[in-house]
């Protein structure tokens, strides 16, 4: 009983159903760190982008997204951003939210959220990218 | 609910927030998450944005008004230094994992130095807006 530390404070139930731990720290963690450092130089680049539309209009910003690589770097930004935000979210609801039903609601809500965002705006960027804005 | 938890020693506690003395390192931790939520929002706002411009002028000269409003300027100056700070964390971190600053005085330095140079970089930043007329 006393030979596992971890053991000594898991509860009859926990025993009971003997699960665990659901082994997706290791991959949560990698997901976080490589998707933030993927963001420095994408979120440099977007600050760069953002002084240059705000000073255009919408014509601007149409010719801007028809150029390839602007976006191909738009829609990363957006894809990676959302994934190391809806990976940082979920961690901060399972922190701070305790009840399960409370709990599981949201985490599904920031990945709905996270999803669809990015499946408009991944669309939104090929529309105008590849047919133009207007 | 039954109590499951009868007959099991006491669960050791963490200490809460108010009983912390206040230092850098935890100012730059919250700061971080309360980043993170902000650029929630921000990543939303930039779908949003793609999304006006593939609808056409009307929408986007809708959209980009709310965006240059007093108000949705300040948010982007806001999301400005939530993004300087989060690059700047992210290369704190990294040089966490590999087991490097941990020293209290060096994560003390490292803390201070992300929270100037996002205050740096973002005045920076809206100094160029407004000299390009982006602001």
């Amino acid at each position: 009983m006393a030979e596992n530390p971890s053991e000594r404070f898991r509860t009859p139930l926990s025993r009971a159903r003997g699960m665990g731990a659901a082994r997706h720290g290791v991959s949560h963690f990698m997901t976080e760190r490589v998707s933030g450092m993927a963001l420095v130089p994408l979120s440099l680049w977007a600050v760069f982008a953002g002084l240059k539309l705000g000073a255009g209009d919408f014509e601007g910003a149409a010719v801007w997204l028809s150029s390839p690589v602007n976006a191909v770097l738009l829609a990363l930004l957006l894809v990676t951003a959302l994934i190391h935000l809806q990976g940082a979210v979920q961690v901060v609801i399972e922190d701070y939210i305790h009840k399960f039903t409370t709990k599981s609601a949201l985490v599904v809500l920031n990945l709905f959220v996270c999803v669809l965002s990015g499946a408009l705006g991944v669309f939104s960027i090929l529309k105008v990218a590849l047919t133009g804005a207007f | 609910m039954t109590d499951t938890s009868r007959g099991l020693p006491e669960r050791p506690m963490s200490p809460h927030l108010q009983v912390w003395r206040w230092h850098i390192t935890m100012a730059c931790s919250i700061l971080h998450r309360g980043c993170i939520m902000g650029l929630y929002v921000g990543a939303v706002i930039l779908a949003g944005w793609a999304l006006s411009l593939a609808l056409g002028p009307d929408a986007y000269a809708v959209y980009a008004g709310l965006l240059g409003s007093v108000l949705g300027k300040l948010v982007m100056i806001g999301l400005t230094f939530a993004l300087f700070f989060n690059i700047a964390y992210a290369i704190r971190q990294t040089f966490w994992d590999a087991g490097i600053g941990f020293a209290p005085k060096t994560a003390d330095l490292t803390g201070a130095a992300a929270i100037a140079f996002a205050v740096v970089a973002t005045i920076v930043t809206w100094v160029i807006a407004a000299a390009t007329g982006a602001f």
